[in-house]
């Protein structure tokens, strides 16, 4: 079993982000989970990531850590360079505001706003004006057009979650997680939002995360890394679909090996 | 399975429990509260009534036109006592406007409630207490000696052997005298505030009735196993002629009657805001219902795919409802309790003390306070109750759930033609006169409020969009997000702001009359009043004639009128009648009256237009009074405009007053200098002479409307104090609205957590959205208010209230202070929107 202490970015050149030594435990006692377990993982400047593993592996978990909505119980999260560890709530959600940008599966958007607004929404609340050049372009990556001025719920949910994408770019963000933003999506429309982040990374030299389940969706990323059981097992470089579905087969069967040996 | 639903709810429905807690607390607190003031008249009645009296005819009454003058000669009393069938047989003579100063020099009781003094008597009262019993020292001997109650005593910190300066009535307004003893009233000595004084039997007689051997009234108590009928009907045997002998029992009862008319006049103000409480509390109800059902549609539509009928439905919102306003009216009954402490407090303040006079629930107060309860809450959640059914079992499987709202149109239609109709009778109101007029006017504006409640989803969006554009210049995004927030759901926000518009549209009202008012007397007293002093007690406590000759006395006074009061029934209703000198009067007042103030002669009378136009009365009418001698008839000679320089209804002459058995006591005095007084010093030397009345004031016209308008002022403080009540529900409305809402939006809430909204800045927007809903209500309810003002006003000019005024200051004041009881309301709210944990709120399904 290969085990990786550390598993470092495919690119070379700076850290935009990494876990060291990250664990996280739910509940105390009897009842703890160990959800992350001394993870220590790195992510690129410009590299575009997929974390995969199987439900319950701490993908989430991972992605709560990193975009400061959750606290690690041992070890560090470093975002750009800034260390989240004993970080008051004002000071991590100011993070999360001007460094991270976060898509979830739904619900990504505020429905009173239109989707030019929900775009704005962390700049307009940290009282600042959009960088227009940037502004510019990540309008016109959405690729809305006169929807730009509707409501979310004039929008499907394709052209919604490319919205949530464009918002947690427009403050260029250290990084930008999204957990399964395609988990609501059918095919068509997950190709849309995959599309649109790997030309952010590839134009813009974004770094960008995400969870998800689809080896069609992880063959559109740089890197995937694996996690099972709350470590990082495996990784694959430049993946392929095919690549990936195998690998997550292989994973598997030793998951369920080692669930039956354990049992 | 309610149940269930209701206690995982347990939090929503806490504030609307708590609207039908308030509102039935007042009006349970009113009926305690009134109870226990009838209670303690009844016993101060029964407490002094004796198995019969004997009393100039007619006599006796406890609220009477004023105070009986006729006497009974003292020889009657042996007469009586020779009867058999009388036990004993006890002459007193009573006295009232007796007070007492305090050792700090103030009047015991403050301006309010009755100075009664008697001579002492071991009469057993109806109840079987004697009337009245010795404490402690002696009793008085002669005229140097009074005794006085225990807690009037203790009240103006008087102990036995002290000098006691006393107010009164007689021919010497002051007098002092040495505490002789302390005596106590019945059993339990509540007396409502009153004061006691106890005289000597000869002393009373020389000191009020010119030393005549007579007597107010004759207590008898029955010999054993002698009934009171059997008791009057032999004492009435010896009587002479225009004396009688009654039973105890008819007297009190009587006299029960009379109180309870003006109990009954309390109950009914206190019930009016009870009505107000309860309407605003309505609106909060039907507002949490309707969230409530919204928050529940998918489960709703579960339920109604599982099967269960929209009648079932229907019962399961209904009987939820059913619960609350148990559980509420329940806790209504005992806030109501509280209220009535609170009431007892407030009116002691005015006077009426109730002491620690215990406060009872009667059986009446316990069912209307249910009934009230059930029907308000069950009447208020029918609505939503009725939206829940028709939710179609199909959108169960929807994401998100869109209950079926009727179209805003039909409310626009529906709240149009209401207000329509609520214009229709204002009108009508106009037309009518006296107090149809009132009502139909009164009944127009509660129209309009339901109707202009039904459009203000319509009327509040350009104002919330207005605020809009304030909030976003001054808060960006954070201003954007409330004012999209305030206009999500229109119903909701312009319920919310309903409940509060109604409150400030009754505040707003109010502030225009009373100032209104205010002007009104201003003017009157600018215009009419030609005397440069008055003196006077500002509830028009009588005080002792001699004043008047001693300030005719004074160099440099030209002339002074007597001005007197009485209450007689005109009609069946008790009217404030005005008697003094018209030559006099003449000179201190320019009142307007066709044919001059001469006009007035012993058998004339004047009226105030208003009076004269709600009797319907016109010049050359007879005016039939009930005094104690019995009915007086006058001819109504003319009107004069209504004044706050001439505080009557009616106008007779001193000489017809003083025939009619009304004794002789002024009320108030008008003083005309010569023209080459010296103001200052006529002013300064005539206060010296009323400088031991408490009683009385010396004031120039300025200060006589500043007193007046101090009145109004205080009666505004009340009434201000009440409504705040309704106001303090509308806020829970506004909590209530936004906690559901927060409640309603928790994944909204997470999502602007997790894209870097501070806690601040979250609770920043509740209190935004919060401060808009106020001030839409506060807004329409202040035009609301001015608009039914003026209206109002016109309708009445003729009764008195002339003069407009609008106080655009205060009316500011009470926009502000909506805006901070927003702030207020949304405290909690915020609080629990910027607690909420990122994730979990993210989570929530
Ligand atoms: N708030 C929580 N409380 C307790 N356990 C949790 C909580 N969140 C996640 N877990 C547990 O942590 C583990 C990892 O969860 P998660 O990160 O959501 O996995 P994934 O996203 O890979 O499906 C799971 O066993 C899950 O049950
Ligand atoms: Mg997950």
């Amino acid at each position: 079993m290969t085990e990786l202490a550390t598993t470092q970015p495919a690119a070379t050149g700076s850290t935009a982000a990494r876990a060291v030594g990250l664990s996280k435990i739910y509940g105390s006692g009897e009842t703890a989970v160990r959800a992350l377990d001394r993870v220590s993982v790195a992510f690129g400047g410009g590299e575009f990531t997929a974390v995969m593993g199987p439900s319950g592996s701490g993908k989430s978990t991972l992605m709560h850590c990193l975009a400061a909505l959750d606290t690690a119980s041992e070890g560090d999260v470093i975002v750009g360079d800034t260390s989240l560890v004993g970080l008051s709530d004002k000071a991590l959600t100011a993070l999360r505001r001007d460094r991270v940008g976060f898509v979830f599966q739904a619900f990504n958007l505020v429905p009173t706003l239109t989707a030019r607004e929900n775009i704005t929404l962390p700049l307009a609340i940290a009282g600042r004006k959009p960088d227009q050049q940037w502004y510019d372009t990540v309008i016109s990556a959405v690729g809305l057009g006169d929807r730009l001025d509707h409501k979310p719920s004039e929008l499907s949910g394709g052209q919604q979650q490319r919205v949530a994408c464009a918002r947690a770019l427009v403050s260029r963000p250290a990084i930008v997680l999204a957990d399964e933003p395609t988990g609501n999506l059918d095919s068509a429309a997950s190709g849309e939002v995959l599309g649109f982040l790997r030309r952010t990374v590839d134009e813009f030299h974004q770094t960008v995360i995400i969870v998800t389940h689809d080896p069609v969706a992880a063959a559109y990323t740089d890197r995937v890394v694996f996690l099972a059981d709350g470590r990082v097992v495996d990784e694959m470089l430049r993946p392929t679909a095919a690549a990936v579905l195998e690998k997550v087969k292989v994973l598997s069967a030793r998951e369920v090996a080692g669930t039956a040996a354990g049992g | 399975m309610t149940l269930r639903n209701l206690l995982a709810r347990k939090l929503r429905l806490t504030l609307s429990g708590f609207a039908i807690v308030l509102g039935v607390a007042f009006v349970a607190g009113s009926f305690i509260f009134t109870d226990a003031l009838g209670g303690a008249f009844t016993g101060i009645i029964k407490g002094t009534t004796a198995d019969a009296e004997v009393l100039p005819e007619g006599g006796g009454e406890f609220t009477g036109a004023g105070e009986d003058s006729r006497t009974i000669p003292a020889s009657v009393e042996a007469d009586l006592a020779g009867i058999p069938e009388v036990a004993v047989a006890n002459g007193y003579n009573q006295v009232q406007g007796v007070y007492v100063i305090g050792a700090d020099g103030e009047l015991v009781g403050g301006d309010g409630p009755p100075g009664l003094a008697f001579n002492y008597t071991e009469t057993e009262a109806i109840t079987g207490d004697q009337i009245v019993t010795l404490l402690e020292g002696d009793l008085p001997s002669d005229e140097s000696q009074v005794a006085l109650d225990v807690g009037t005593a203790d009240e103006a910190g008087y102990e036995i052997g002290d000098e006691v300066e006393l107010v009164t009535p007689g021919p010497e307004p002051t007098m002092t005298a040495t505490l002789s003893g302390l005596i106590q009233f019945g059993a339990e000595g509540g007396l409502v505030g009153a004061s006691l004084t106890i005289f000597d039997d000869r002393a009373i007689q020389d000191l009020f009735f010119r030393g005549r051997d007579v007597y107010t009234g004759i207590s008898l108590n029955a010999a054993d196993g002698v009934s009171q009928q059997q008791l009057a009907d032999a004492a009435q045997q010896v009587l002479p002629a225009g004396v009688e002998a009654r039973t105890g029992d008819a007297l009190a009862e009587e006299n029960e009657d009379a109180i309870g008319e003006i109990l009954g006049f309390i109950n009914t103000f206190l019930l009016v805001f009870a009505a107000v409480a309860i309407v605003v509390g309505a609106f909060l109800i039907v507002n949490t219902f309707s969230i409530l059902v919204a928050q529940r549609s998918r489960e709703l539509a579960l339920l109604r795919a599982l099967g269960a009928s929209r009648r079932q439905v229907n019962r399961a919102v209904l009987s939820e409802a059913l619960v609350v306003a148990l559980i509420g009216s329940t806790l209504g009954l005992g806030a109501g309790y509280l209220l009535a402490i609170g009431l007892r407090a407030l009116f002691a303040t005015f006077g009426l003390d109730l002491g620690a006079a215990s406060l009872l629930v009667e059986q009446r107060t316990v069912l209307v306070s249910y009934a009230v309860g059930l029907v308000v809450t069950v009447v208020a959640a029918y609505l939503p109750a009725r939206r829940a059914s028709r939710v179609a079992p199909v959108t169960a499987m929807r994401d998100d759930v869109a209950l079926p709202e009727a179209s805003l149109r039909r409310r626009l239609v529906v709240g149009v033609l209401l207000s329509v109709a609520g214009v229709v009778l204002m009108v009508a109101g106009f037309a009518g006169s006296g107090r149809t007029g009132l009502v139909l006017i009164g009944g127009g504006m509660l129209a309009i409020l339901l109707g202009v409640s039904l459009v203000s989803p319509v009327v509040g969006r350009p104002v919330v969009m207005l605020l809009g554009i304030g909030y976003r210049r001054a808060f960006s995004a954070v201003g954007t997000l409330a004012t999209e927030n305030a206009l999500r759901n229109p119903r909701r926000t312009a319920a919310t702001a309903s409940a509060l518009m109604i409150g400030l549209t009754l505040v707003a009202l109010m502030s225009i009359l009373g100032q209104s008012a205010k002007a009104t007397t201003d003017a009157a007293i600018d215009e009419t009043l030609t005397a440069q002093l008055v003196i006077s007690n500002v509830i028009g406590t009588p005080f002792s004639t001699t004043i008047a000759e001693q300030v005719r006395d004074v160099e440099g006074v030209d002339s002074v009128a007597q001005f007197r009061q009485a209450f007689p029934e005109i009609d069946g209703s008790q009217s404030f009648v005005g008697a003094a000198d018209p030559e006099q009067l003449a000179r201190a007042l320019d009142i307007p009256v066709a044919g001059g103030l001469t006009a007035l002669t012993d058998g004339a009378v004047l009226a105030t237009s208003a009076a004269a136009d709600g009797q319907g009365l016109t010049v050359g009418d007879r005016v039939a009074m009930d005094f104690p001698v019995g009915e007086q008839e006058f001819t109504l000679a003319g009107t004069f405009p209504p004044s706050g320089a001439i505080p009557a209804d009616y106008l007779i002459t001193t000489d017809a007053l003083e025939q009619a058995g009304i004794k002789a006591a002024d009320s108030l005095i008008y003083i005309t200098l010569a023209a080459d007084a010296d103001r200052s010093a006529v002013r300064a030397e005539i206060d010296v002479s009323i400088d031991d009345l408490p009683t009385v004031t010396l004031k120039d016209p300025a200060e006589f409307a500043q007193e007046q308008k101090e009145q109004i002022d205080q009666f505004l403080a009340i009434v201000y104090l009440l409504l705040a009540l309704a106001v303090v529900i509308a806020v829970l409305g506004i909590v209530n609205t936004l906690a559901l809402s927060v409640i309603e939006r928790t994944r909204e809430v997470g999502l602007l957590r997790a894209i870097g909204m501070q806690r601040r800045q979250l609770r920043r927007m509740v209190r935004l959205e919060s401060v808009a809903i106020a001030l839409l209500g506060a807004l329409l309810g202040i035009v609301m208010g001015i608009a039914f003002g003026v209206v109002l006003q016109r309708a009445i000019a003729e009764q008195g209230l002339d003069v407009l005024a609008i106080p655009w200051i205060q009316l500011g004041v009470f926009v502000v202070v909506s805006g901070l009881v927003g702030v207020l309301a949304a405290i909690l709210p915020a609080r629990r929107a910027a607690r909420m944990d990122v994730l979990t709120a993210i989570a929530t399904e």
